[in-house]
């Protein structure tokens, strides 16, 4: 009996070619987790993301993620429940906020800077004589 | 003077940023603090391991101040804690509740059978899903939780007798237990 | 007995640089001949040991000799050959050897190629080398000696991490030291003539061609390691803006901007006291870069190896030798001059903005590097800082800075006229513009953020040419063939050209791979087909495969396109018993338009297995694009007027017989 089963498991691979199924029920959802979990971090192996770590509770995240997308909770929703079970460590995105301030504003502020230190120094160093500007 | 201290800047940022690397060498970057300290710790009903058919309440936890204790059967760091679990049993300083996190009843209960049993109780969470709302991302974790049902207190890794008696004992002695 | 020597040459080298360091430096101040003499021959012993120690623990690794520790822990008898050898620098203790063993190379270059230098910056420059060279091997000996030994012996040793067992192991580690420490000359060049007090046009012409070598070596290692990173981890990700990624960045970008500050103190003797801060801050990131990953201070996948003491120990060295450097800067450059004059609108004042966005870029990247441990320094508690925040704060602060490059080459030296470069440049602003419009609908799917970068890449592209055609106009002979033409103009300036065009290629295949990737998830029954556009895929089953060292499934898939065959993919699942540890191995199929990316995800019932497929449309370009612009550093490097430095200018240099490659940068 085994070996009956057997072949027809053999036979049936070789003669019916299938059309690959996508490994989610809903590749909807699954395209919204993937995008949604790209921009957390997996607490367990703290150097991927929640869409790319194998580690256990990673897999429980995205489970819980997908319970709460069919339960029709927004990203903005499902983020804030994870930030306060785990605190903003699991956002690859900080929030902007005081403590963040000079994080998102501060490069900016110093191109600014830098900016202006440059048209200060480029007056200081343009001549008052008439320059010739020289082809290269 | 203006002109020379100007140049000093590099040098000062630098003397900042080295400030900061000195202390961060004393810092555990994989230790992510618990944003529920100081929160209400999340209610749960859940299943008492080895007691069939009982569920036990966190609710009826209000009024006490009491250890949650995460641990399994798989998790090798928590054999690491286990006995100085056994010596705080002993003492009977303060009710202790496991919480078997992502495991196997029977396994869990084996390890109890072998290396004694230091709960009150153990509650079984086979599918992990009070660990997550207690933010638990690596066991063993303990959360001290007080009178109020209020989270004072977690730690992550195994207990050391150091964490007991600098963090624990003095919070114990706070809350009136 | 052979370990022993190894460590015997570690602590010789050590003594040797002590004295490199320390007594030609007297001997100069004091105008001692007999100890400025002493410089050369210290400095090449002192390399030599390190690299014959170099060789006795690569020979230790060959010969599996378990009795060294860390042979033990980081080989295994049962490991390939080449890994073997690669897992020299596998560990902590042995990426600092060769740390210093790259160190020796660019010493004894040094040594070599920098003889029609002015005697006394000639020492202090090698002086200054040794210093560098001092506290590594301390560091080495102290806290990281990688011969101690193991007693008894093990049987066997732990074996490499499967991560690094790959091809890209042998090369990526040595080609990115090979910058990281190479940005070590252009800084032993500044504190030399901080020390010399002769910061001048000679000196930027002399740092100019040990810059761009460091900076070519550089860019390849980064693009190796995003290579690696790509087909190795499984999910075809090519740069997370990990901690450690960010580390080689970071000098890259100071590198970058110190090139093109170099080529303006050459030539107009302006930006000195900048650009040697410049010299002075790449290779302090590259030392922080080493910090940050030998410490154990962040998280990250290359921290393999942490220990507070030794993160202490790097930290003071990074105290003396950076704190050292700016404090001899903060002395030294109140006195330097400003230079010629130049217009408002130039080529200076266009390498000068371009300075200050990558001076800004490189700052973003510090900040977001270290913001978790200022935060949680200040007891602000932890948080993360993501791709998601480099993607919005670097690009953003790029964005100017890749328009400019399109400006900047066709401005003129000293005073430049905007409406001319205005007309010059229509015809590339409609091909970008219409590029812009055309390419995102032609992929399919259009938004502002594939538009922009297609307009920046076609824009540096499309300037870049007009700018080799316009040259060719100018500098016509008359009846000269288009090839004389061609052949006139110097190599110097083919190397900007390059290099420019290289950032254009990668600017696109960034955008385009960024904006058009597509994944798919699929339960795949053997020979189930999978359709995405007009590829299909078939599965034709798994086996197992035995390798050297480990067991696999390799997966058997073929792929066509319009029904036509175009490759054969196995891709593997492999488990490393040693270390228990099991890899995905993807295949792909490379292409100019595409790659096509196939990973094995878990074994399902019946012989089925989940699979990954990723079409990545013009990844490829990214590191085509960091190969064209090495090349270009390369081409650079090969112009006849840094020959013609070497061979019989000292101090001075002639300007009328350079007057041409001048001008080509």
């Amino acid at each position: 009996m085994k070996k009956l089963i057997l072949i027809l498991l053999v036979f049936s691979h070789s003669v019916f070619a299938g059309t690959a199924t996508p490994l989610a029920e809903d590749p909807a959802l699954e395209a919204r987790l993937k995008a949604m979990s790209q921009e957390l971090r997996c607490l367990v192996c703290q150097n991927s993301t929640l869409a790319d770590s194998d580690a256990p509770l990673a897999e429980d995240l995205r489970k819980e993620i997908r319970g709460q997308m069919r339960a029709g909770k927004t990203d903005a929703e499902i983020t804030d429940y994870l930030v306060t079970r785990y605190g903003d460590f699991v956002r690859y995105r900080p929030p902007v906020n005081s403590n963040t301030a000079l994080l998102w504003f501060g490069p900016f502020l110093l191109l600014l800077i830098g900016t202006f230190m440059m048209v200060r120094v480029l007056k200081k160093q343009a001549g008052d004589e008439a320059i010739e500007g020289e082809d290269a | 003077m203006n002109r020379t201290l100007k140049f000093l800047i590099p040098l000062a940022l630098f003397l900042v940023a080295v400030g900061f690397l000195f202390k961060g060498l004393f810092l555990n970057p994989r230790e992510v603090p618990s944003p529920l300290v100081g929160k209400p710790a999340p209610a749960f009903t859940a299943p008492i391991l080895g007691e069939a058919g009982k569920n036990f309440n966190s609710k009826d936890m209000q009024g006490q101040v009491w250890l949650l204790n995460v641990w399994a059967s798989w998790c090798a760091a928590c054999r690491d804690e286990h006995p100085l679990l056994m010596q705080m049993a002993e003492t009977k300083r303060i009710a202790t509740y496991g919480l078997a996190y992502k495991d196997i009843d029977a396994e869990a209960q084996q390890v109890l059978v072998a290396m004694g049993n230091p709960y009150n109780k153990v509650i079984t969470d086979a599918d992990g899903k009070i660990g997550i709302d207690y933010g638990v991302y690596g066991v063993p974790e303990t959360y001290l939780i007080d009178k109020q049902g209020i989270i004072r207190y977690k730690h992550i890794g195994p207990l050391t007798p150091d964490i007991l008696l600098t963090k624990i004992v003095p919070l114990l002695k706070e809350l009136g237990a | 007995m052979m370990p022993s020597i190894g460590e015997l040459a570690l602590i010789l080298a050590f003594i040797f640089a002590i004295i490199q360091g320390t007594l030609p430096l007297v001997g100069v101040w004091k105008n001692k001949t007999t100890l400025m003499n002493l410089a050369v021959p210290t400095a090449r012993a002192q390399s030599l040991l390190i690299l014959i120690s170099f060789a006795v623990l690569m020979y230790a690794f060959y010969a599996n000799d378990f009795s060294v520790l860390y042979v033990a822990s980081t080989s295994n008898s049962q490991l390939p050959l080449m890994y073997r050898l690669a897992a020299v620098w596998g560990g902590h203790e042995g990426s600092m050897l060769l740390w210093v063993a790259i160190l020796s190379i660019w010493t004894i270059a040094v040594t070599m190629f920098a003889n029609n230098l002015p005697d006394s910056f000639r020492i202090r420059l090698i002086a200054v080398m040794g210093l560098v060279s001092v506290g590594f091997l301390a560091f080495i000996l102290f806290t990281s000696n990688p011969f101690d030994r193991l007693i008894p012996a093990a049987l066997d040793g732990r074996d490499l991490n499967p991560l690094l067992q790959d091809p890209g192991m042998v090369f990526h580690p040595p080609v990115l030291y090979m910058g990281y420490v190479g940005f070590s000359v252009a800084f032993a060049f500044a504190i030399a003539a901080l020390l010399d007090g002769t910061l001048d046009n000679a000196w930027a012409r002399w740092t100019r061609p040990w810059t761009t070598v460091a900076w070519m070596f550089l860019t390849l290692g980064i693009a190796f390691g995003s290579k690696w990173a790509y087909y190795e981890l499984g999910w075809g990700g090519w740069w997370f803006w990990d901690a450690v990624e960010n580390a080689s960045f970071m000098p890259w970008l100071v590198g970058t901007a110190l090139i093109h500050s170099l080529a303006v103190t050459e030539k107009r003797g302006a930006f000195k006291v900048w650009t040697v801060l410049l010299s002075i801050c790449a290779f302090s990131l590259s030392l922080l870069g080493t910090f940050l990953v030998r410490s154990g201070v962040l998280t990250s996948v290359h921290a393999f190896a942490t220990d507070p003491s030794r993160g202490l120990f790097i930290l003071l060295y990074l105290v003396i030798v950076i704190g050292g450097a700016l404090l001899l800067f903060a002395l030294r450059a109140p006195n330097v001059g400003l230079g010629e004059k130049f217009g408002v609108v130039s080529r200076e004042s266009f390498l000068l903005a371009n300075n200050v966005v990558l001076a800004a870029a490189a700052a973003s990247v510090l900040l977001g590097t270290m913001y978790p441990l200022l935060i949680d320094a200040l007891g602000g508690g932890k948080i993360s800082v993501g791709p998601p925040y480099f993607d919005a704060v670097f690009v953003a602060i790029m964005a100017p800075g890749l328009f400019l490059m399109g400006l900047g080459p066709l401005a003129k030296w000293k005073k430049a006229s905007i409406p001319e470069i205005g007309t010059r440049l229509k015809l590339a602003a409609v091909v970008s513009v219409v590029s812009a419009l055309l390419v995102p609908s032609v992929m399919g799917k259009i938004s502002l953020m594939a538009a922009v970068g297609v307009f920046m890449g076609v824009w540096i592209v499309s300037t870049t040419l007009i700018l080799l055609q316009k040259r060719i106009n100018t500098k016509q002979v008359a009846g000269a063939s288009l090839m004389d033409n061609l052949k006139a103009i110097p190599l110097a300036f083919y190397g900007m050209l390059l290099a420019h065009l290289g950032v254009g290629v990668f600017v696109l295949g960034v955008t385009l791979v960024k904006g058009y990737e597509s994944e798919q998830d699929l339960r795949m029954e053997v020979n189930d087909v999978a359709k995405i556009g007009d590829l299909e895929f078939t599965f034709k089953g798994s086996k197992k495969v035995q390798g050297p060292n480990y067991t696999s499934s390799q997966g058997t898939f073929i792929v066509s396109e319009n029904a036509k065959k175009i490759a054969m993919l196995y891709p593997e699942k492999r488990f490393y018993p040693v270390q228990g540890a099991t890899m995905t191995e993807a295949d792909i199929e490379p292409g100019v338009l595409k790659d096509v990316y196939v990973s094995l995800g878990e074994p399902l019932e019946k012989g089925a297995w989940s699979v990954r497929i990723y079409i990545k449309p013009f990844v490829q370009w990214i590191w085509a694009g960091c190969i064209i612009m090495a090349l270009g550093g390369l081409m650079a490097l090969l112009d006849k007027r840094y020959r013609i430095a070497n061979k019989n200018l000292g101090r001075e240099f002639s300007r009328e017989s350079n007057q041409e490659t001048q001008e080509a940068f």
